[in-house]
């Protein structure tokens, strides 16, 4: 196979030249100037005109199964991915039963391979499900195939079970994502808290109650000599906190949302429930603020926290329904979005969905040069479209972005030099 | 002037102007409703729904003479908070409500929003009769056709809210509904009682009772709820008396002239003493006559009777 005339874009090696890709058993044989190209028999894709990037690695996602198949489920939740690029999925513990030992983490293995169009990688819970008093079996989970553990949804509100949990962890070389919320100061919050939220008559999340906590798992963390990754960073103070730890060699890492870095709690005002998300959307002060941690490398990854919930669901009063929206297939149409009007480079946003998650993952992917898998997206910059309903691969359709016009579309993602999306 | 809303669902929303017209039209429903036949035909054949999805007893029945009053047919439902979160949401039982085709549904409900929400997607008038800590909206609008009565003005009145702030509807609507017809407003409570932002409200910030009782021309206490002590917004009930409840010693304090109002119901001997709620300056009686009147006036002008049938 070989994908002829497109831009290749790859922050691995900074390359970003027009190029053809030889594909041969599902890894990248070679890499050519435009008309060059050797071997590489079988189909030709031309990408005239298309940017060619690495598939997207997605750190934080929610895919429902095993035992919410009616939000989602491995398959819709893959056909999503990969109508959004994300050729590499990681998948949160927070299921049911939750994935907290290696019988669940094979059995979503399992059901992802057999689906085929995206990689999923579990991570596993950090304690017996998830309800932070006893470690899981994160040992017997990584060699099922888990990639990290993350009680992802909940903090690990007992400091002492996260600095065994770190210390544990990183025995077995596995990267702890950490949903940093103060439960106590959350309380029954369901919004930022500030003169919205007082307005609203909406029970108010301060950002004292993330920024708190953030402090704390790093200072365990650093205690512990561990790194760890902060997920779904959204208050300026919180990401404040993790860049002035930045510089001590142990690698503390973050990711932000897209929708924490394209909206801000004012989409509220009228009680849609499907702005409802955990960290709730801030305000603008500290939307500027993530943009600029990418900007300045703050921020290392951007993940969707892909969470999608029943119509039903999202239909209950704004104090009952649940948190979350879904994102695989908006993630590189947002990206796109803060490039343009952010005037942030695009290998940087890029870095932030490949090279740096599998950097902190230590996992093989987003990347494209000879050797490597071929997994790779075709993405045509100048394409404008409006997201629609119809349009969504997930089972549920709670995107905060419905409406939208983006510019920017993925044409075709491969995995392993597989076709596993066109774009109609 | 020309009504041209279907809905209240919010002080918020309101102008001046607007907030004037229903007192000016609740002035004159206050008239029927001291009449030997408290009944006009303004409402004839039209239909009200009391939704009541929490305990309610003064409102409720305000609501219901008030439609009563205007000859419309009411249905009172009242559905307590475990049952009607099980099973059917919120949403199917309004369109099972909206297709028996009301005109006007009258909804207290305990979170925030849902009044919004109805009146967006219903095309009958939605009247909020309180929605979880962000507006009671009838309530503001009788409390200023009290204060209007007995002052005979609004512009210029110092109207001080002692109590908790931070969760009261009641509270929410009157701050609006006072600022936007040019009264001063002021809040006394301790930080745990006051919103986090209170400072952007535009309002006086207080934590000290006395001087304001001074200087206030109408004290309005707000009920005090059990679960604030529980979620450790103050000590206890004794503690919060001494520093924020009306008793006769500040009584005594207060301007000639000035007023006690209370949204009820009243904790007794907690945010007010039994002089202070039943003594000379307390106007709480005349509130929940008003209210009457002032609901009689929101149905007539919600759902279009004509100023010939009045």
């Amino acid at each position: 196979m070989i994908v002829k005339g497109g831009r290749l874009i790859d922050p691995a090696s900074g390359r970003d030249a027009l190029a053809d890709i030889v594909i041969a058993g599902g890894r990248i044989e070679g890499i050519f100037p435009p008309g060059k190209a050797k071997g590489g028999g079988g189909e030709t894709i031309d990408a005239t005109g298309l940017w060619v990037l690495p598939g997207l690695i997605d750190m934080h996602a929610h895919l429902r199964e095993p035992g919410q198949e009616y939000k989602e489920d491995i398959a819709s939740g893959s056909a999503a991915a990969a109508a959004g690029g994300i050729t590499t999925v990681v998948c949160m513990a927070n299921t049911d039963p939750v994935n907290d030992n290696p019988t669940v983490t094979r059995s979503i293995i399992d059901r992802a391979r057999a689906v085929g169009l995206a990689r999923v990688l579990p991570a596993g819970a950090i304690t017996m499900g998830l309800e932070g008093r006893r470690l899981a079996e994160m040992g017997l989970m990584k060699r099922s195939g888990i990639v990290a553990v993350s009680d992802d949804g909940r903090p690990v509100e007992d400091a002492s079970v996260l600095r065994r949990a770190l210390e544990y962890a990183s025995t077995f070389g596995l990267p702890v994502i950490l949903h940093s919320e103060d439960k106590s100061l959350a309380g029954k919050g369901v919004m930022n808290e500030g003169p919205l939220s007082a307005r609203l008559g909406l029970p108010g999340i301060p950002a004292a109650a993330e920024e708190a906590m953030v402090c704390r798992d790093l200072a365990v963390a650093r205690y512990a000599k561990t790194p760890v990754h902060i997920t779904h960073v959204s208050t300026g103070g919180a990401l404040a906190a993790i860049g002035a730890c930045k510089e001590t060699s142990l690698g503390m890492t973050c990711d932000v949302t897209p929708h924490h870095l394209l909206l801000t709690e004012e989409a509220l005002s009228a009680y849609d429930t499907v702005f409802k998300v955990n960290p709730p959307l801030r305000t603008e002060k500290d939307r500027l603020a993530l943009i600029e941690g990418i900007r300045n490398g703050t921020v290392d990854c951007i993940a969707t926290d892909h969470a999608p919930h029943a119509a039903d669901e999202k239909a209950l009063d704004f104090d009952l329904a649940p948190f979350g929206v879904i994102g695989f297939q908006t993630l590189l149409p947002a990206i796109m979005k803060i490039h343009l009007e952010h005037d942030i480079p695009f290998m940087r946003l890029l870095a932030c969905v490949t090279t740096n998650p599998a950097r902190i993952l230590g996992i093989e992917g987003g990347v494209l040069f000879e050797g490597a898998r071929a997994d790779l997206v075709l993405f045509d910059p100048k394409a404008v479209w409006t997201l629609t309903e119809d349009r969504v691969l997930s089972k549920s359709k709670n995107s905060p972005f419905l409406g939208w016009q983006f510019t920017g579309k993925v044409v075709r993602t491969l995995l392993e030099g597989r076709t596993v999306h066109v774009a109609d | 002037m020309e009504w041209s809303r279907k809905d209240l669902v919010s002080i918020a929303e309101l102008s001046a102007e607007e907030i004037l017209t229903v007192l000016d039209v609740s002035a004159t429903f206050k008239e029927i409703n001291r009449r030997e036949i408290k009944k006009v035909p303004t409402l004839r054949g039209k239909t009200v729904v009391l939704l009541f999805y929490e305990p309610s007893t003064r409102t409720r029945l305000s609501f219901e003479l008030a439609a009563k009053r205007l000859s419309a047919d009411t249905v009172a439902l009242s559905v307590s908070g475990s049952s009607f979160l099980k099973g059917e949401t919120i949403m199917d039982a309004a369109m099972n409500v909206m297709a028996m085709i009301p005109d006007c549904i009258v909804i207290r409900y305990p979170y925030a929003g849902l009044p919004a929400r109805l009146a967006r997607e219903l095309s009958c008038s939605v009247i909020n009769a309180g929605d979880g800590a962000h507006e009671h909206p009838t309530q503001a609008l009788l409390d200023l056709c009290s204060m209007r009565e007995r002052f005979g003005r609004l512009a210029g009145l110092h109207v001080a809210m002692v109590g908790d702030i931070a969760h009261s509807r009641v509270a929410r609507s009157n701050v609006y509904a006072l600022k936007k017809v040019g009264a001063r407003v002021s809040v006394v409570a301790p930080k745990t009682l006051l919103p986090q932002d209170i400072s952007t409200w535009g309002v006086e910030v207080w934590h000290e009772f006395d001087p304001v009782v001074k200087d206030a021309d109408v004290l309005m206490m707000l009920r005090v709820q059990k679960e604030r002590m529980d979620e450790q917004c103050f000590p206890d009930e004794r503690e919060y008396a001494h520093f924020y409840g009306l008793d006769r010693r500040r009584v005594d304090m207060m301007k000639p002239g000035a007023v006690i109002m209370h949204p009820g119901p009243v904790n007794r001997g907690v945010e007010i003493t039994h002089e202070a709620a039943d003594g000379s300056r307390s106007i709480i009686l005349n509130q929940v006559e008003n209210g009457v009147a002032v609901r009689m006036a929101l149905l007539y002008l919600c759902l279009g009777g004509s100023a010939d049938d009045r």
